[in-house]
């Protein structure tokens, strides 16, 4: 479990972390989400030791942070922002001095090596230098590097930035056969990632928490959540037929007026009563469907006017 | 201790994956040749000791030193690996000794390979053969401390150039502050106590004794404290300097 309490950070004058307070179980995957210079990357570093607070305790399953420090980093695994590593070594050379420092040995150690790479689909290139390797095999071999020991704690700062789609699928896929009862927060802007692979999500601006819970409890949050969207094969007014609706809405046009997305105004499910009313009138219809909520929708709302 | 041998290692073993510990190894030998023979008059002294070999090592060491420092932290901050080094379960001290130690071996590896010299002239003459090793150990000492003024500056930049000038400016201060130019043009009105005590802040004052083969153990001490202190200062600078 990691218990943040009152975290506040400022560097020089501008305060970075307000006052932050967060609860993380262990079987969580949280995202930890907000705007380029929310704050994400130094709530990491200071989870990982590496910066020091102002302010605020950080307790990792029951140990404080600042007086066992070395203890509390050999619990957590982590993947710094843009995946950090020695150029100049090669990976096995890399992953054998990450995994001595980790307190592997002898077989043991080879034996945890060959594991990792083989997790990662490291072993091709394993005796080439890291920067002779492409940016998705470097963002694996520190992904490898940061699991070699097995952590209960696993941090990752933007594990997936800047691979295809294809690299961005086998890391997620990666990280959730890892997160089993373990603690994985993952920090990222971009959104699907959480949709895909996080329990919880955590949105912060500014330094403070503005939104916490599900990705569906956030997307629900969402203005178009439950919005019916009905495309039209030709032009139709359809707003006088949808007086007879009983709950508050508004309709907004999507391109040109064969389109439209009723939004309820409390956020109710509109789509059982608009299509009952769409088939009574025998509107042209192309194709009618409930709109789930975007995260983007709630990100933006969340976090607009802060930077 | 562990992990200092660990870090050591990693660093170490690096300077031979690059050309660098190749090339270092390989200039510093002929610069030495360069100065013994040619500037040294090595031969024309008609003496069986390596004087002239030692006494130019202050000077040599004031950029070969600085060369190989610069990228001890300099380059960590660069590449963002210090924040991967400094996360995993260790010490600050640690990565600072670990990093300083693999560099401080590599320059006794440069200083063993000197051996040539000490062959020629034991072949010559008849040299007092303790009094060369008590100068190899003097000379390692003042790379060492020359080595851990280029830590401490290579912490303060992400620039290794910048780590390079500053240490080799740092360098020529602790150089000259024995010197005797530098000592005569004191104002007679300082007492010699003033005089005496800074004088004892320079390599010169420490080396001279200690390459004429007098190991004494207030200049091993001055050596010993200095690094230690220089290399204190460096984990100081890391930890405020890391984060930018």
């Amino acid at each position: 479990m990691i218990e943040i309490s009152n975290l506040t950070k400022t560097f020089s004058d501008s305060v970075v972390l307000n006052n932050l307070s967060l609860v993380v179980e262990k079987g969580e995957v949280l995202g930890f989400l907000g705007p380029n210079g929310a704050g994400k990357s130094t709530t990491m570093r200071i989870l990982t030791g590496f910066l020091s607070a102002n302010k605020g305790t950080i307790k990792v399953n029951g140990q404080d942070l600042e007086s066992n420090a070395v203890d509390v980093k050999k619990m957590i695994g982590y993947l710094p922002e843009g995946a950090p590593s020695y150029g100049d070594m090669t990976v096995i050379s890399f992953m054998k001095f990450i995994g001595e420092i980790r307190g592997y040995k002898g077989d043991e150690l080879s034996e945890r090596i060959n594991y990792v790479l083989g997790l990662v689909d490291l072993q091709g290139v394993s005796l080439q230098a890291i920067e002779t390797l492409s940016k998705g095999y470097k963002r694996r071999v520190g992904l490898a590097q940061a699991i070699i020991h097995d952590p209960q704690i696993l941090l990752l700062d933007e594990p997936t930035d800047g691979l295809d789609p294809n690299q961005k699928q086998q890391v997620r896929a990666l990280i959730k056969s890892l997160s089993k009862d373990k603690i994985v927060v993952i920090s990222t802007h971009i959104l699907e990632e959480v949709t895909s692979v996080c329990t919880r999500a955590v949105i912060i601006s500014q330094g403070r928490i503005v939104a916490d819970g599900t990705p569906a409890e956030l997307e629900s949050k969402s203005r178009y959540h439950n919005a019916v969207t009905i495309k039209l094969l030709r032009p139709y007014d359809i707003s006088e037929d949808l007086l007879e609706l009983k709950e508050e809405f508004s309709i907004e046009t999507i391109g040109n007026s064969s389109g439209y997305c009723v939004v309820s105004e409390k956020g109710e499910s509109l789509f059982t009563s608009v299509s009952a009313i769409a088939y009574r009138k025998n509107w042209p219809i192309k194709e009618v469907f409930a709109t789930r909520g975007q995260l983007e929708d709630v990100f933006s709302k969340l976090t607009q006017g802060a930077q | 201790m562990n992990m200092i041998s660990i870090i050591f290692r990693r660093e170490f073993a690096n300077y031979f994956a690059t050309p660098l510990a190749y090339i270092f190894v390989v200039i510093f030998l002929i610069t030495n040749g360069i100065f013994t023979f040619e500037l040294g008059g090595f031969y024309a002294r008609g003496q069986a000791d390596l004087l002239p070999f030692f006494s130019f090592h202050p000077w040599l060491y004031l950029f070969m030193v600085p060369a190989l420092a610069m990228a001890l932290w300099a380059d960590e901050r660069k590449s963002g690996t210090i924040e991967l080094l400094l996360t995993l379960p260790i010490n600050l001290h640690h990565a600072v000794l670990g990093k300083f130690a693999a560099a401080w071996a590599l320059m006794g590896v440069a200083l063993v390979l000197t051996f040539p010299i000490w062959v020629t002239v034991n072949y010559l003459g008849e040299p007092d053969n303790g009094v060369i090793a008590g100068a190899y150990i003097g000379s390692w000492l003042m790379s060492g401390g020359f080595l851990a003024i280029g830590s401490c500056m290579s912490a303060t930049t992400k620039n290794s150039v910048i780590a390079f000038v500053l240490t080799v400016s740092l360098c020529f201060v602790f150089i000259v502050i024995g010197s005797p130019i530098l000592l005569d043009s004191f104002p007679q009105w300082i007492p010699q106590f003033f005089v005496d005590s800074f004088a004892a802040l320079g390599f010169l004052t420490h080396y001279d004794s200690v390459s004429k083969g007098v190991l004494d153990i207030r200049d091993i001490l001055f050596f010993g404290v200095f690094i230690f202190a220089w290399l204190f200062a460096s984990g100081v600078v890391i930890e405020i300097k890391k984060a930018n």
